[in-house]
């Protein structure tokens, strides 16, 4: 049997499967927090996720919900619905589903680099920043006592291609959302709208401690990128971030508030492992 | 103008890219969708490629399949000063053997490479092993060349081998193989890395994003 796991760990949404790619002739076997799972849609459409044993037996079934282009589901009893992103209702959006892509890392190494605005010039050179604009100007990371959010605000960043949308150089937005622990949202000022905000979320499905699919989506004001340009920019990105993350010692994220940080520009890093640590959470942290 | 069908993720479409770059040769990309949609084994694109493989280019009126081939290709037409693809029958019998083992026994590190990032459902302790064996023959050879002074994959200038087994030599830590047995390969990835024209791809660690990676704030 699987180790008994934590309320903070348990109790969180997770993406098993974009709502496409789960198919009435394609159903999705895999992991969450190290069990083995099984998604299915049925020939009328509806959505079944079951946890099983290691064997391939039922052990029970699991919620499930549609949303945001994704399927959710739980091992545990989330005291709170999953997250609202009214975002998805608003006219003109065009959403981008990026696909599963695998990672060793732990969740949290994810979420963090993903709240990380350093290494950008240096990650994701000439894309999401360039020398010598490396300067993190100051930002504030708080959690929302209300929502139990963390949120990261008053960001900017200069970025020679902000987005598959940009023209050129801009000085870019920027806001984080993190809804619960292992998902992450992000907000950059919109090329394709003025005053309006794009945006990037992730949300790694943790197969064991140090491993992930993770799934990423946009959800963007652009009228002039193709689909794929806009897929395929995602996914360069996200293969940049892919070799840092598998690189990053150790995996699981040290919440030890004396453990080293990635980097100088770390407030949000700090606000992060502090609420992991204060959560209770121990699937993937060391 | 050229037109690359094109993955970002591939590093056979990174061949093309990489040699097109160092040739200075203007081109147009059509993103292809590999992943997840699988447009390259439907009908439309099967037309261009009954292989339902990517890269594919179009130059006029022809329409090629297979990165070693379009390198032969593009080597032929655009490159005047001809030591791309130098003409004369040994060197040219080198760099068909090693573009060869690139289109062969390399792409076993391409499809680790599939299995650990697209989740492709393949033995991938098994790539990992062939992978291996190609890398110490690879290896071998290399520190071979180097004794005569001969540094390239093919001769004394990098040739149309050179660009196509870079890619998923350099991008094997995504597949999950490490290169710290193979210095001689470390050497020449190096190499390759300072060519005039070199462009990366998403995956690379070039010496520069590396360094930084590691030190941000310095
Ligand atoms: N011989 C071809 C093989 C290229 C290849 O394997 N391409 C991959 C993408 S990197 C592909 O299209 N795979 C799909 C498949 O083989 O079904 C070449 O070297 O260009
Ligand atoms: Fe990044």
């Amino acid at each position: 049997m699987s180790k008994d796991l934590e309320p903070a760990a348990l109790d969180q949404w997770y993406v098993i499967e974009s709502s496409e790619d789960l198919r009435s002739d394609q159903p999705r076997r895999t992991r969450l927090l190290g069990r083995p799972i099984l998604g299915e849609r049925s020939a009328s459409g509806t959505v079944t996720i079951e946890e099983r044993t290691e064997e391939g037996e039922t052990l029970r079934k699991l919620p499930c919900l549609e949303r945001y282009g994704y399927v959710w589901t739980t091992l545990g009893a989330p005291v709170k619905p999953l997250f609202d992103m009214p975002e998805f209702e608003e006219d003109g959006r065009r959403l981008v589903v990026c696909g599963v892509l695998t990672v060793r890392t732990s969740p949290g190494r994810i979420v963090e680099n993903f709240l990380d605005l350093s290494h950008f010039p240096f990650v994701h050179t000439d894309i999401l920043g360039a020398e010598p604009m490396t300067e993190v100007t100051p930002y504030k990371a708080k959690l929302d006592e209300s929502s139990g959010e963390l949120w990261v605000t008053e960001c900017g960043f200069y970025q020679p291609q902000a987005m598959a949308a940009s023209s050129g150089a801009a000085q870019v937005d920027y806001l984080y959302r993190v809804p619960q622990p292992y998902a992450a949202v992000l907000y950059k000022s919109s090329p394709g709208k003025a005053g309006a905000f794009d945006l990037i979320g992730i949300f790694p499905q943790p197969l064991e401690e140090t491993l992930c699919d993770v799934h990423c989506f946009m959800l963007v004001y652009d009228d002039v990128s193709s689909y794929e340009g806009m897929l395929q920019w995602q996914q360069g990105i996200f293969l940049q971030d892919r070799i840092i993350l598998e690189n990053q010692r150790p995996a699981r994220l040290p919440l030890d508030p004396k453990a080293e940080l990635p980097s100088r520009a770390d407030t949000s890093a700090i606000q992060y492992r502090r609420w992991l640590k204060n959560l209770g959470v121990e699937f993937g942290v060391a | 103008m050229i037109r690359l069908y094109d993955f970002v993720l591939s590093g056979s479409c990174y061949k093309v890219r990489l040699f097109l770059s160092l040739l200075g040769q203007d081109y147009e990309t059509v993103p292809v969708g590999f992943y997840p949609a699988k447009e390259h084994k439907k009908p439309d694109f099967l037309q261009l490629n009954p292989l339902g493989q990517l890269p594919v280019l179009r130059d006029g009126d022809l329409v090629l399949r297979d990165a070693q081939a379009i390198l032969v290709y593009l080597a032929s037409k655009y490159d005047p000063s001809g030591s791309w693809y130098p003409d004369d029958a040994a060197a040219r019998g080198r760099v068909a053997m090693w573009l060869s083992f690139a289109g062969g026994e390399l792409m076993t590190a391409s499809a680790a490479r599939l299995h650990d990032v697209l989740n492709y459902p393949f033995d991938v302790a098994s790539l990992r092993e062939q992978a291996r064996q190609a890398f110490v023959v690879l290896d071998d050879h290399l520190a071979e060349q180097e004794l005569r002074d001969c540094p390239w994959v093919a001769g004394p200038e990098p040739t149309v081998a050179d660009i196509a087994c870079f890619p998923y030599v350099a991008l094997s830590n995504d597949g999950g193989i490490a290169r710290d047995e193979y210095p001689a390969i470390e050497r020449w990835l190096a190499r390759v890395m300072v060519l005039p024209g070199f462009i990366d791809m998403p995956g690379i660690l070039t010496p520069w994003s590396g360094e930084a990676a590691e030190e941000p704030a310095a």
